[in-house]
């Protein structure tokens, strides 16, 4: 995102100024980092319920008699696998095996999908999948006409049902449902989330996005911000792209290999992954965490072993559940075992750390 | 939440207090605002000599790095590990319990080129 592209609002800007949030660029989005607290956010998720705006993220609708082969061929994930109202994480590689985006696929139809990939990726996905359209298929880009918001945490089913239960019943885990609102717009509803906790995503027409974000807030959702989002996906050990996955990076590399279907027909990437597969990763989504007390770990601090320079940091921060440093970067294989000793570099200081199983957090 | 009459503040948002030999620095209610919740203090060594606007402490919140800078040039006299171990302090009680350091000015005059709580605060938006 250059300096000269306009800025997006979301729908619901001025429900969060109204709000007290603190606004802050991402992804060429203006969106709430904070409201009251990231702690405060993080932790409403945790125990009980929260709601986050994710208008930014991209819809796209795939549709027509060719459409499930078609996305076979351009996603890692097995599209034949999924029965109408399913979902799947999958990912979207270039021809070396390197990650585009990471996204969720749905299948509402038949022969209809609906697709939600990061802000951050949507022009690219979509210039990328209509360079490689087939006859028989149709994609078209939903993004201008959905507002989302995520809901999630324990309590996040009851919200549900409280809201909009009568409309439509939540789907199943990694499922998706769709129905029309009293006020005439589209509503999906998607049980899947970027917490670790039980929640959906919530898309609706951006008019109707006010209506249902205060719907949800009056039935107990804690308003939360992107900081308590990053904070909540780093305890889990999700990867954000654009941090930890990269055109450089393969799935396999990312620890992603469960998403990806070798035995499939073919798709794009696949050969440098089978290679892979043969000779070796040459590196490991690795997570850290700080072994004594010390500041909160950051992208792009570097990892040392034995005094050698072995990777940097791709994503970090401070658990909020644990109360220490957690961090993930890209290690060579043999130091990604768990336990392995290490140090991380914080301004010209080596701190005592060590490689951990992910998740970092466990539910209790 | 108002400073004391006595603080004068930085544009680089710390205030430090006027009329002791030894004056104690923190961040202004607005930085705390602003940085959110502070999960890590790095503090000075006692008895480094500093000038004004030199580095001297990092905040950490949950976000990001902040740089802390000394007000005035002297010498640290003083740290408050409370503050580094209970690091909410510096965001419930910013002008009291959440002081960072103290400072000897070396130079008092230099204090007279700070801002009371009205101009800083009318800078700071």
């Amino acid at each position: 995102m250059d300096d000269t592209s306009p800025i997006s609002l979301s729908p619901l800007h001025e429900t969060h100024l109204r709000a007290g949030a603190r606004m802050v660029p991402f992804a060429g989005w203006n969106m709430p980092v904070q409201y009251k607290g990231i702690t405060e956010e993080h932790l409403a998720v945790r125990r009980a319920c929260g709601i986050f705006d994710i208008s930014h993220m991209g819809q796209f609708r795939v549709e027509g008699p060719a459409s499930r082969d078609w996305l076979n061929g351009l996603l890692t994930n097995n599209t034949t696998r999924l029965g109408i109202g399913q979902g799947q994480y999958t990912l979207l590689l270039n021809e070396n095996g390197g990650v585009i985006d990471d996204l969720i696929l749905y299948r509402t139809g038949a022969e209809a999908w609906f697709l939600v990939v990061n802000a951050s990726k949507t022009a690219e996905d979509l210039a990328w999948m209509q360079a490689r359209l087939l006859p028989g298929v149709t994609l078209s880009d939903e993004s201008p006409r959905y507002a989302g918001m995520a809901i999630q945490g324990p309590e996040s089913a009851a919200v549900y049902q409280q809201v909009a239960g009568a409309h439509m019943e939540l789907p199943d885990r990694n499922g998706i449902a769709e129905f029309i609102s009293l006020r005439g717009g589209t509503c999906v509803v998607c049980r899947t989330g970027y917490t670790g906790e039980d929640g959906f995503e919530f898309f609706c027409e951006a008019e109707e996005a006010p209506y249902w974000w205060n719907e949800f807030t009056e039935h107990g959702a804690v308003p939360c911000g992107l900081g308590a989002r990053d904070t909540l996906r780093l305890e889990m050990g999700y990867p954000l792209n654009g941090n930890d996955l990269s055109p450089d990076r393969t799935p396999l590399e990312a620890g992603l290999g469960f998403f990806v279907d070798m035995d499939k027909a073919a798709f794009t990437g696949r050969e440098a992954l089978a290679a892979q597969k043969v000779h070796g990763l040459p590196s490991k989504l690795t997570g850290l965490r700080l072994t004594g007390k010390g500041p909160p770990l950051r992208a792009h601090y570097q990892v040392f072993s034995d005094d050698q320079p072995v990777g940097e940091l791709c994503s970090g921060g401070i658990s909020p559940s644990l109360g220490i440093g957690i961090a993930m970067a890209y290690l060579p294989p043999a130091l990604a075992t768990p336990g392995t000793a290490l140090e991380i570099d914080i301004r010209g200081k080596r701190h005592p750390a060590e490689t951990i199983k992910k998740p970092f957090y466990k539910k209790p | 939440m108002s400073a004391p009459s006595n603080a004068r503040f930085a544009t680089s948002h710390e205030w430090i207090l006027t009329g002791e030999s030894e004056s104690p620095v923190g961040i202004s209610e607005h930085a705390q605002a602003e940085l959110g919740d502070v999960v890590y203090i790095e503090l000075p060594e006692v008895g480094r000599i500093v000038k004004a606007g030199e580095s001297v402490a990092v905040i950490e919140s949950v976000k990001a790095a902040s740089d802390i800078y000394a007000p005035v040039a002297g010498e640290i006299t003083a740290v408050n590990p409370a503050a580094a171990a209970e690091t909410r302090l510096v965001n419930t009680d910013p002008y009291g319990a959440g002081w960072l350091f103290k400072i000897k000015p070396s130079n008092p005059a230099e204090l007279d080129t700070l801002l009371d709580e009205a101009a800083y605060l009318a800078q700071a938006g």
